[in-house]
């Protein structure tokens, strides 16, 4: 059985694994979820500005949102990584320091913002044309129409696909170390994959990719759980009422019932 | 569906209804026109009923009034004023509308819907505009149900929450598109009972129903559209007793 041997010492070599956890654990899987928050939170940001101007009934808003979303969404990731993490090195340089892990926090969020803008969009115009008409009926604007019912409501709609999104974020998260972060940098991919080149052995490895599934696979679950819930909604099961009761409720006064005339 | 005419009210509360004239309003959608050089009055406090059969521009009329559509020519005037040369906005707050299907923000209480847009739009006090939703949601019979969800009330129910959500920006028009027709049989009298006690209390009302008992004991006049244009209008018996127009008579033998 050598080759069982063989397979077992290459990728689950529990000692191998040891030696690196603490710095999957403090370093690398710290990193991943700061990059990968952060990603999502400027994303989200940028997404629901994308989104407004996408249904914009102004087409100088909706043409650039069309282009920015089509330009994120249709470019490799580590195409757009790298673009921006060396292309705007020296600027970055003047801002960050030295560190290209601001650009690469920076580039994921576009990326991200384009699915993202796209997954708010659909969502909001999910929403039933009625409501927006009904508060315009009432004096809105059409800006606050949209702030206080109509995008809330899509938002609501579109939460699950969010945490989908956010999934893809965590695992675009490794593309980052293509810009070369700091020792103290890496995320959990770089982590494991330089104590894999320095033992030859792929179970740091292994182990780095445990952590995504520990990060991502519940989430997915979630999502589950939530479309349930959405599409269920939370209404309490109630005893069935006649709706003859109904008429009882419209006598405020003796004065408006009706006479025995008729 | 029998519609009983209610006594008078002796009750206090009043509503202050304007004047509202239509001048030969046309509206298109693209280049189709939907209605075609349409004129009608309607005093203050009176209420008028159209009715017609699908597709006679009805609900866009109505929709023109509050230019939720731009009406391509003609004139509204709002107590003697033209809404055209008004800021749209401005204009709704004074004309309430309630849909078809009732349009409540799903995600808002009973009392918050009607509350909504009299804090963010007449720019009341939190606390403040929730007294007036309560007072409104007592008025409409639903002060109990005030915190349930639209899902968790019936069509009925929920069709007078529309209505409270309008009157709570106190308007000076009240139209009405439909109000009854998704509503299950036995709950839409309850709905007309409130729009009749609306009408006696002085609001004026632009009523588009295909409820022929209420026109006949609510309206003051009836106005009858069929293919975009005012084929008849007068007074309910005149109209409903002895309708002139072959297009009514046929009209009236199919629903009545």
């Amino acid at each position: 059985m050598d080759w069982l041997d063989n397979l077992i010492k290459t990728f689950l070599d529990f000692e191998a694994m040891w030696l690196v956890l603490p710095q999957l654990l403090g370093v690398g899987l710290v990193n991943t979820l700061v990059i990968s928050l952060a990603a999502t939170a400027i994303g989200v940001v940028l997404g629901m500005i994308v989104a407004i101007m996408g249904i914009s009934p102004s087409k100088w808003l909706r043409v650039p949102a069309r282009v920015y979303t089509d330009i994120f969404r249709g470019l490799p990731a580590i195409l757009t990584i790298l673009l921006i993490g060396q292309g705007f090195a020296r600027i970055s340089q003047q801002i960050f320091g030295p560190s290209p892990y601001p650009l690469g926090i920076l580039a994921l969020s576009l990326i991200a913002s384009a699915y993202i803008g796209e997954i708010f969009r659909a969502g909001i115009q999910s929403v039933d044309r009625g409501q927006l008409e009904a508060c315009r009926a009432l004096g809105m604007s059409y800006g606050a129409a949209m702030r206080l019912v109509v995008v809330p409501q899509g938002i609501r709609r579109v939460l699950p696909a969010l945490v989908n999104q956010f999934i893809a974020i965590v695992k675009d998260s490794s593309l980052v170390y293509f810009l070369g972060l700091l020792v103290t940098e890496r995320e959990l991919f770089r982590v494991g994959q330089d104590a894999a080149v320095l033992t030859g052995n792929l179970s740091p490895l292994v182990l780095a990719g445990v952590f995504y599934l520990v990060i991502t696979v519940p989430l997915t679950h979630l999502v589950n759980y939530f479309d349930d819930r959405f599409r269920t909604g939370r209404r309490k099961p109630a005893p069935p009422k006649s709706g003859l009761d109904e008429l009882e409720e419209l006598t405020p006064t003796p004065a408006l019932t009706y006479g025995s005339n008729t | 569906m029998t519609y009983t005419t209610p006594v008078p009210i002796t009750d206090g509360h009043f509503y202050a209804g304007s004047s509202l004239e239509l001048r030969d309003l046309t509206m298109a959608y693209g280049d189709i026109e939907v209605l075609r050089e349409v004129s009608l009055e309607v005093a203050p406090g009176t209420t008028t009923c159209i009715i017609g059969p699908s597709g006679s521009g009805k609900s866009t009329l109505l929709r023109g009034v509050n230019r939720l559509h731009e009406p391509k020519s003609g004139d509204v005037l709002l107590a003697g004023e033209s809404v055209l040369t008004q800021k749209p906005d401005a204009v709704r707050k004074r004309i309430g509308l309630v849909f078809q299907h009732f349009n409540l923000f799903p995600d808002h209480t009973a009392l918050e819907n009607v509350a909504l847009a009299v804090r963010h739009v007449k720019g009341l006090s939190k606390a403040e505009s929730r007294r007036v939703a309560e007072a409104r949601l007592e008025e409409v019979g639903l002060a109990e149900r005030a915190d349930h969800r639209p899902r968790d009330l019936s069509g009925g129910q929920q069709q007078r929450v529309a209505i409270a959500r309008a009157l709570a920006m106190e308007p000076e028009v009240m139209l009405f598109d439909e109000a009854t027709s998704a509503l299950d049989p036995e709950l839409v009298k309850g709905v007309l009972n409130l729009m009749a006690q609306l009408a006696q209390r002085g609001m004026t009302m632009l009523v588009v129903t295909h409820e022929m008992g209420f026109a006949r004991k609510v309206a003051d006049q009836v106005v009858f559209m069929d293919e975009g244009r005012v084929v008849e209008s007068g007074a309910p018996s005149d109209l409903f007793e002895h309708p002139k127009s072959p297009r009514l008579q046929r009209f009236l033998s199919e629903v009545l």
